[in-house]
Formats: C-alpha cells, sequence, structure tokens
C-alpha cells in the first residue's frame, strides 16, 4: 500500500435541480479495500458512475494512475484497468458463461486473440467457482451465481481499480461467506476494490477504510471503527441502535481480550 | 469430428455449391437466370443486413436506402462516362460515405426509434431521387448504357457477378462471425451498456458494422442498375425491398452465418411459386407467410431445425444445486 491510484477532486452530477453526487474528494491508495456506503440515494452508484465514465460529470477531476481519465468514454475507462460490476447484474444473457467471461478478456486487456480469451475465462471463471457452468445460458444461472459471473467478468478485465456494486445483496449466509473469501482472494492478487455496500457487518469485515456519502456529499471517511463511531454517521445512516450495539460488542471483544491477556500473564 | 476435418468440408461444401451455381449459368434459360439473379441479390441483401440486424441487432430498414443509393451512384457515374467496374467501386465509395454520415446520426437511437429513422431515411431519399432531375433524371429515370454483347452473354455476365457478390457477402460473414469485431456486435445487441463495460468501443463499432453492410447494399445496387439498364426513384429506393429484407433473414435465422442464406432461397421460392400460381393475389399470400414466419418460428429456420436443438434435447440433465 502506497502511493495513490486514483484520485477524485469536486466531482459533481446534477440531475436537473438534484444534486446527486456534490463535490466529493477523495483518494484511494494502491492495494486497499474501501467501503463506499451509505443510505439509499446517497449517490454511491453514481460516484462510481461518474468515475467510469456511464454518466457525464457536472464538474470535478478524476485522476486513475496518476493520468486525467475526466473526460474519457466508458470503454477507454475500463480499458485502462477499471472494471465494475453493476448492481442490477448485467450478463450478455443470449451467450453462454463462458462466453460473458471472455468478452471481459477480449476487449479490456491488453490486444487478445479469441483462443486466448477462452483460456483466461475459464480460469477466471474457475477462480469464482463457475467453472462446471461454462457452457450453460447466462440467463440460467441463480441469482448468487449471476453475481459470481459478474465478478469473473469484470476480473477477465485483469483491472488494476475494481469497483464492486451491491455484489453481495441478495446472497444468503453460505453464499456470504463464499463471497468474503472471494474478494479476499482477488484482494491478495494486489487489485484495488472499492465495494458498495449495505450489510455493514459484512463491510467491517473485509475493507481497510470506509467512506460514509449521504445527500450525495462525503460525510466521513477513515478507518471502520472511527466511522462507526461517528455521530454524524450515527445520525444519518446507522441509527443509535446500531451504534449501540456495535459499541456493546466492541466492549465485548475488549473485555474478552483483557481477560485474555490477564489469565496470559 | 475434429475442428480441421469440419473446416475442411465446410469449405468443400462451399466449392462445391459454387461451381454448381457456376454451371448451372451456364446452362440456364433465360427465365433460369433471371430468377437465379434474383435470388443472388437477395442473398447479398440478407447477409448484408445481417450484421447489423442479426450480429448487432439493431432493426434497419434502411435496405432500400443503401440499395437505391448504390443503383444511382453506379447509374450516374457510367452515364458520365465511367467503365461500369469503376462505376460498382465509385457506388460502394458512395454507400460507405453516407453510412458513416448516416450511422453517426441514428446509430445514436435505438430499437424502434431507430427502425423509424431508416424508413424515414428511405423516403427522403426517394425523394430527392424524384426531385433532382438535372442528377437522377427524376421521375422519368435513369438510362444506363448498356453492356456490350449478346443479352445472353449479359444474363450470364450479372448472373455471375451477383454470386461473386454473394460469395464475397457470405465470406465477410464469415469474418465477422468468427472474428473479435463479430463478438463485439453480438455483445452490442445483447446490452450495450455491459459492452462498454468490458470495454467494447460501442459507437465505432455500431458505424462499422452499418459501414460494412452499407458497403455491400451499395454494390448490390450498382450491378443491379448496370443488369436493368434503366432505374426509377419508385424502383430503387422501394420499401417494400427494407421489409422483405428482414423477414428472409428472420425466416432463416438472424446471427447465424447460413441463416440469411436459407432465409433468402425459401422465400425467393415461395415467393415465385405463390406469383405463378397465384398471380391475382399473390401479395396477400406472401403477407400471410410473413406473419406466420414471425408467429411461428421467430427464432428462424436453423434455429429451429439445428444440430445443436437437437444435441440439447439429449443433453444430460444440469449439474445439481448452484450453490
Amino acid at each position: 500500500m502506497g502511493e495513490p491510484i486514483l484520485l477524485i477532486d469536486g466531482l459533481t452530477r446534477r440531475f436537473g435541480g438534484v444534486v446527486a453526487v456534490s463535490s466529493v474528494t477523495l483518494s484511494v491508495k494502491k492495494g486497499e479495500i474501501v467501503g463506499l456506503i451509505g443510505p439509499n440515494g446517497a449517490g454511491k452508484t453514481t460516484l462510481v458512475n461518474l468515475i467510469t465514465g456511464f454518466v457525464p460529470k457536472t464538474a470535478g477531476r478524476v485522476v486513475f494512475e496518476g493520468a486525467d481519465i475526466t473526460q474519457l468514454a466508458s470503454h477507454q475507462i475500463a480499458r485502462r484497468g477499471v472494471a465494475r460490476t453493476f448492481q442490477i447484474v448485467q450478463p450478455f444473457s443470449e451467450m453462454t458463461v463462458l462466453e460473458n467471461v471472455m468478452a471481459g478478456a477480449l476487449f479490456a486487456g491488453q490486444r487478445s486473440s479469441i483462443k486466448n480469451a477462452v483460456d483466461r475465462a475459464r480460469y477466471y471463471l474457475e477462480f469464482v467457482g463457475l467453472d462446471r457452468f461454462a457452457q450453460f445460458p447466462a440467463a440460467d444461472l441463480s441469482l448468487a451465481n449471476r453475481k459470481r459471473l459478474e465478478l469473473a467478468k469484470s476480473l477477465a478485465m485483469e483491472p488494476r481499480l475494481l469497483f464492486l456494486d451491491e455484489v453481495n445483496a441478495g446472497l444468503n449466509s453460505g453464499e456470504l461467506k463464499h463471497a468474503l473469501e472471494l474478494i479476499h482472494k482477488i484482494a491478495e492478487t494486489g487489485v484495488t476494490i472499492v465495494m458498495i455496500e449495505h450489510l455493514l457487518r459484512f463491510v467491517v469485515s473485509v475493507v481497510h477504510r470506509l467512506v460514509v456519502l449521504h445527500h450525495g456529499a462525503m460525510l466521513s471517511d477513515g478507518a471502520p471503527a472511527d466511522v462507526l463511531q461517528d455521530p454524524a454517521v450515527i445520525k444519518a445512516y446507522l441509527g443509535t441502535k446500531f451504534a449501540q450495539r456495535h459499541k456493546a460488542e466492541l466492549e465485548s471483544q475488549r473485555l474478552k481480550y483483557q481477560e485474555q491477556v490477564q489469565q496470559s500473564s | 469430428m475434429p475442428r480441421r476435418t469440419t473446416e475442411l468440408l465446410r469449405g468443400g461444401a462451399l466449392i462445391v455449391v459454387a461451381t454448381a451455381v457456376v454451371l448451372f449459368g451456364f446452362g440456364a434459360n433465360n427465365y433460369q437466370l433471371q430468377a437465379g439473379t434474383t435470388l443472388a441479390m437477395a442473398v447479398v441483401l440478407c447477409l448484408a443486413w445481417n450484421i447489423v440486424g442479426g450480429y448487432m441487432g439493431y432493426p434497419s430498414f434502411g435496405t432500400a436506402a443503401f440499395f437505391g443509393l448504390g443503383a444511382y451512384a453506379g447509374g450516374i457515374a457510367q452515364t458520365y462516362g465511367l467503365p461500369m467496374g469503376l462505376a460498382w467501386a465509385a457506388a460502394a465509395l458512395v454507400g460507405a460515405v453516407f453510412a458513416i454520415v448516416l450511422g453517426a446520426i441514428l446509430l445514436r437511437l435505438r430499437g424502434h426509434y431507430f427502425a423509424i429513422g431508416t424508413i424515414a431515411v428511405v423516403e427522403v431519399m426517394r425523394e430527392i431521387a424524384n426531385n433532382w432531375d438535372a442528377l437522377t433524371g427524376g421521375a422519368i429515370g435513369l438510362s444506363l448504357p448498356i453492356l456490350a454483347g449478346s443479352p445472353r452473354f449479359a444474363g450470364i455476365f450479372f448472373y455471375l457477378a451477383m454470386w461473386a457478390l454473394a460469395l464475397l457477402a457470405l465470406l465477410l460473414t464469415v469474418a465477422v462471425a468468427r472474428s473479435k469485431f463479430g463478438f463485439g456486435l453480438r455483445c452490442i445487441r445483447q446490452n450495450e451498456d455491459a459492452a462498454s463495460m468490458v470495454g467494447v468501443d460501442v459507437f465505432k463499432f455500431k458505424v462499422a458494422a452499418f459501414v460494412t453492410s452499407g458497403i455491400v447494399i451499395a454494390l448490390a445496387g450498382a450491378i443491379y442498375a448496370s443488369m436493368v439498364g434503366f432505374i426509377e426513384p419508385k424502383d430503387a429506393f422501394n420499401i417494400l425491398l427494407s421489409i422483405e429484407v428482414p423477414v428472409m433473414v428472420m425466416l432463416g435465422a438472424a446471427g447465424t452465418v447460413l441463416g440469411p442464406v436459407i432465409g433468402a432461397i425459401v422465400y425467393v421460392v415461395l415467393r415465385e411459386l405463390v406469383w405463378v400460381n397465384f398471380i391475382n393475389f399473390h401479395s396477400a399470400i406472401l403477407g400471410v407467410i410473413i406473419v406466420a414466419v414471425i408467429y411461428f418460428i421467430p427464432k428462424g429456420l436453423l434455429r429451429e431445425f439445428s444440430l445443436t436443438r437437437w444435441r440439447k434435447w439429449t443433453a444430460p440433465p444440469a449439474p445439481a444445486g448452484q450453490g
């Protein structure tokens, strides 16, 4: 972890009179896992859409690996090494699972042939555990598997920065555990990850840092433990109940730890 | 079957069919030659439409616009004294430029809006041809220099020229189907946002497909103009052509290599049979056939009776559990 891979400066988007994202300034370090949280309509997805070029920016600047990508089109940003998953999964539904992942391998990275794309697609299908569905139509997959497919597709682009937009929403606890392992595995390969997530317990167990958006503006940014204690965050998003419960949990963990220390001494 | 053997078989089949087509041309009577040329033209137009309408999934009704443009571009070039071959090349060039300009505007529209836009283009083009008397001869039409030699020689010549273009269109389709370009077009057909997310330059791909298709259709128009020797706006920019071509492709199977060929053959043969036997109300019968095609075989004959479908029926059940 060291130099910043992504810098966002004063990023703003207005839809008519509504300011969806309001002057957000943020920097993400290489190798970091950042959690992006906030209430519904806080502008999390819009922020990702702005960075990846899916929505035109009203104002502000985006710098990726030292190069200004503010004005680039979405496919150009993708080719530079920024991948994303969509909150509402967007498979190529007439294609097979394998072909879906091939699409990621074919166009984003270095110039690759179809043959090479097949090999890489197989690799990433295995990585996410979908290899046995390779020849299935993408439309036939279950939701959990479609989310994994979305992940495999973006991994096949071999990105250096990956945005995960609620890849875990709608998963059951077993699937969540698997998803958690996957994200750790991806992070180990050196990919920087920014994840939008509503499942707070899940986020806290993965991320190095939490960023909270509220009404399109940045509310808080820091280590998960600090952010979750931030009164502004509690008021806007968490609610006092969660904060108290979380505090109690931390307290009991601390006590348990102290006991252990005392016992061992 | 190993891939290489399949390839060899396909190549062999193509050579056999091509030889048969050429031999037929030399042995055929005038009616058969004309029918054969009409069929070749249908195959060309279907294969060209299939790139945009099939692989890319943009429902274009602009076939007549490119066809008429090619016919007029080639025709006008010939009346100005350009040799036929060069006139055809000029028509291809005009078709390409027109496709770039038109594509840059129309390809921003999707679905029905794109379809309506392309219909409007055909109407506008016909009105221009109707009214620009100095260049197009207006509603009176345009007469082209007649090919030297006997009518029989001309018949065989244009028959072969149209089939050569059909072969070119087929090879082009194979190239598209197997390339990254074709893969990108299929991605675009299914989901443009997702396509651009994986790095497909959606707009460039769409324009490139439109241009490829436009060149081939314009060439068909130019060959047609040289063949018939006389073109007029309502004939060159005939909206019926714009409708028949997608119907033929859908009949065969859109977005496949052989679907457009099969569709063109089945439709042209049907049309010919209906026309010969029910001359009074053949268009009504054709209309019923069109509705039946859309209703009963929306995916096309090729998919309806394909090997893969057969394999799907006989395939073992899906692996259990998706966890």
